[in-house]
This record gives C-alpha cells, structure tokens and sequence, in this order.
C-alpha cells in the first residue's frame, strides 16, 4: 500500500515545549485516517505540518511524494491547492455569500469563465446537499450543519487529491453529526481525484469508529498506535482501552 | 538602595526586551507589506471596495468636520485680527494652516478613527474565526489579499480626502468671514493669492499620504496581531486607533521637518 504522507522522526518545539516528539507515521493512500488523541496531544499541529503551514523543527514530511521541508513559499503555496481543508466551525469568509465561498478557490486558482465556475459550484453545492434557498445567503444567515455542508464544498472546489477536516463534528448535534459523517465518506468515495485520501483530526470516538478506514492515536507528541478499526477496538493499549470506554 | 537599582533596571530590560521584537516584526510586516504588493495576483476589484469603504464612506465624516472647523478658525482669528485691523489676513491664515497642517493631521485623526479600527476589527475577527487560517490553507497569502488592497487604498485616498478637507475648510472660512462676519470679498482673495502657493497644497497632500499608509499598516498589523477572541478583538481595534493616532501626530513633526527642507 502506498503513502499520500509521511512523517519521519518529526519533531516540533514551540520555546522549550515539544509537541511533537520524533514522530514516525504514515497515512495510506485512498483511505480515510483518522487522527485521535487528547486536547494538547498535538493533533492540529500536525495537520498544519502536512499543509506545510509550520516546519518542523527537525525531521521530514513527505506528502505525495513531495518533502515539503524542500520547498520555498510560492511553491509550498502552489502546493496546498491539492488540499481541501474543512474547518470545526466551517472558517467560511463572512462578507461572502455561500456561493462566492465556494467559487473563491476557482477565481483565485483556475482561468475558468464565470459560466463555467457557475456550474462547477452549483454542482458541488447539489453534491454536499446544499438547498438551493441557501446558495446566495451569507453564511451567517443559515445553520452549523449547512455551513458544514459549504465549507465541504469550498474544501472540493480544487479536486483535492487530500482532505483534511479538523474536528469535523465536534459541537453538532447527533443527527448533523451523522449528516457530516455521511458526507465524509460520500465525498471520499466521488472525489474528482480517485483515489482521494482523507485525514480527520478528532475526539468522536462514535464517528471515528464509523467512518474511518484507519486510525492513528497521537500520545505526548507520538502515534503510539496506528491500526485499522477492527484492530483498535481490538487495542490492549491502557489509554486506548480507556479513551473508548469513555466515549 | 541595591534592591531598588536592580528592580529598576530589571524594569528597563523587560521593556526592552518586550518593544524590541514587537519593533522587530512590525518592520518585517511592513517589508513583507510592501514586497507583496509588487507581486501578482493583482487584484483590483478588492483594491477598488477598499476605495469606496475608505474614501466614499468616509467623505460625510471628512466634510464636516472640515466646514466647522474652518468656520471656527476663521471665526477666532478674525476675533483676534479684528483689533489690528488685519482682518483680510484671516482667509491666508487658514488658508496656510488648513493646507499646510490641519486638513492632513485632523482627516488622518478621522481615518485613524473609523478606518483603522474597521481594518483591525475586519481582519481581527477573520483571524479568530479561522477564516485567515483558511485563506493561508487555500495558498493565498493573507498579507496580500487582506492588508495590500488596504494599505494601498488608504494611501491613495487620503491625499483625496486631504484635498476635500482644504476645500471645504476654506469655503467655511470664506462663508464665516466675508459672508457672516463683512470682510472684504475682493481683500479676502488677494490676500490669499499673496501668502498662498502650491507648494503648501502638495505638502498637506504628501503628508496625508504618508498618514494613510501608516494608519494603515498599523490597523491590519494589529489585526494579524489579534488574539483569543471577542475581547482580543476589541484589544487589537482599540490599538490600531489610539496608536494610528498618535503616529500620525508624531510623524506630522517629523514630516514637517523634512519637507520644509524638501519643497
């Protein structure tokens, strides 16, 4: 099986605290990893390693081959257009209506006519399940699981060939967050780029369990398991016994 | 005495410590400002709703303020002059205060007001709710889509704004001083074409200039600077206006200096 991302022996220190600690993981590509831990585990940071935003202190990130700690800040930005990012409370740019959110990445990255980026997000917007009363409202003006729904759409506008979401579900009722969930893997399984690999940073342990092909369970700065969802549940680790049990 | 001298200096030395980095990026803030504006993507349109923000919404405030204040200082001069019988000097006078100081420094202190804290304020709250973030994640540069389009639309508006405060300022001190309190018309006018030259105008225009890039370096600096949540945003919108206002008077000192020497 094949890498999207590697992390070898990554290390990131903020002053004298280490975050991460010598890091070794992998995320496989075309699989939905999801990444757990506890709050201050080191989970965002990490992400942010693998957009290339903070650089690591010492050790390596590789993301589809390409070592970011080679690259300068054109092309690191250049390169993060093969990321789609979902953020917790959606980031959606507020003086914008929900289409120009979803339209933003196309004007600023693509020569496509406004005909042709009309359709492009109309479809997009009809793929999350977006209702069309909500297209040309302001964000502010519709609810958490409908932000959810444009903000996944604003993550696909590139074809990413990696989507990241941070805490995806966290603060959302039960049925949005299986809505969300639904749209996790509904959007893994018809990406513009197949095979699409998908990060999720989390602390649902529920939705982990449900829609994650693999997970990763980051502790003091460390992936201390990396397994599939059967081998987790499956986990003797004290803290991942403990961490399901009280889920 | 020993405990008191080391607490002093251990005072000194935090401060500096503290004011020397903040030094430190503010100056890589404003390179990194200025480098980004040479570099494409242009955009335009986002440079144009800055226009109007700035400049369109801030002409009611500008033109205003410019009308009392030229009615009153025209009204106190003449108060003084009139004794003398120099009252025809009250349209040079103002004339040469509004152009060459007061119409830069006062539409600086009202830019300072409402477009400053509205550029920390905007780009403050984007930043707590992660649509910064966002903007960097998509591989936009955050400088140049959110602080270039201002910057340089305050540079180029206030001088504008600047030329409207000259005008209006001096229509009110010819309303109060020929129209309200008798001056001359005909002495009012000659008088001002004897004292006043253009190179007073485009020293309050240079000036309003360099103001409005100050101004706004300093709103969208302390913008980017936010942090935590509402409460850092009312923190960063409260320091881009008390201190774009204070630059603006300390850098009238200086700026006066030097284009004394240059004009």
């Amino acid at each position: 099986m094949s890498n999207a991302i590697e992390f070898n022996h990554l290390t990131k220190t903020f002053g004298e605290h280490t975050v991460l600690n010598s890091l070794d993981f992998n995320v496989h590509e075309g699989k939905i990893t999801t990444i757990l831990g506890f709050s201050g585990a080191g989970k965002s940071t990490l992400l942010k390693h693998i957009l290339g935003i903070y650089h690591p202190t010492s050790g390596q990130v590789k993301v589809l081959g390409q070592d970011l700690t080679e690259l300068n800040e054109g092309e690191l930005r250049e390169f993060r257009t093969n990321f789609g990012m979902v953020f917790q409370y959606s980031a959606l740019f507020d003086s914008m209506t929900n289409f120009d959110n979803v339209a933003f990445p196309m004007r600023e990255f693509t020569k496509k006519s406004e005909k042709q980026i009309k359709e492009d997000v109309l479809s997009l917007m009809a793929q999350v399940g977006l209702e069309d009363h909500a297209w040309y409202k302001l964000p502010s003006e519709i609810s958490g699981g409908m932000r959810k729904r444009v903000g996944l759409a604003r993550g696909l506008a590139l074809s990413p060939k990696v989507m990241l979401y941070d805490e995806p579900t966290t603060g959302l009722d039960p049925i949005t967050t299986h809505m969300v969930d639904d749209l996790i893997t509904s959007t893994h399984k018809s990406g513009a780029h197949l095979p699409m690999t998908s990060v999720i940073i989390s602390h649902d342990v529920a939705a982990t369990l449900r829609i994650s092909d693999y997970i990763a369970f980051l502790e003091l700065g460390q992936v201390v398991e990396h397994l599939s969802v059967e081998e987790f549940k499956r986990s003797t680790n004290p803290t991942i016994r403990r961490f399901l049990e009280l889920s | 005495m020993v405990a008191l001298l080391k607490s002093g200096v251990s005072k000194i030395g935090g401060t500096v410590l503290e004011v020397t980095p903040a030094i430190g990026r503010l100056t890589l803030y404003i390179v990194s400002s200025i480098s980004w504006f040479f570099r494409p993507p242009f955009r335009r349109k986002l440079f144009f709703e800055q226009m109007v923000f700035m400049g369109n919404k801030s002409l009611f405030i500008v033109i205003l303020t410019s009308s009392f204040s030229g009615m009153v200082f025209a009204y106190q001069i003449y108060l003084g002059f009139t004794a003398f019988s120099v009252d025809s000097f009250v349209g040079p006078i103002v004339a040469i205060a509004m152009c060459k100081e007061l119409a830069p420094v006062l539409t600086g202190l009202v830019v300072a007001g409402r477009c400053g804290a509205a550029m920390a304020a905007q780009i403050g709250t984007m930043k707590v709710t992660e649509q910064v973030d966002a903007l960097e994640c998509m591989g936009v540069n955050s400088i140049q889509y959110l602080a270039v389009p201002r910057i340089f639309a305050t540079t180029v508006t206030m001088p504008m704004l600047c030329g409207i405060f000259m005008l209006v300022a001096n229509f009110g001190s010819w309303v109060i001083g020929v129209k309200v309190l008798g001056i001359d018309g005909v002495m009012y006018f000659a008088k001002l074409s004897d004292f006043m030259n253009l190179s007073m105008i485009l020293e309050g225009l240079i000036k309003a200039g360099v103001f409005g890039f100050i101004i706004s370096i300093i709103g969208t600096y302390q913008g980017f600077a936010v942090k935590g949540g509402a409460e850092g945003v009312g923190k960063g919108t409260n320091m881009a206006v008390v201190w774009g206002m204070i630059m603006v008077l300390i850098s009238d000192f200086f700026l006066t200096a030097i284009l004394a020497k240059v004009l």
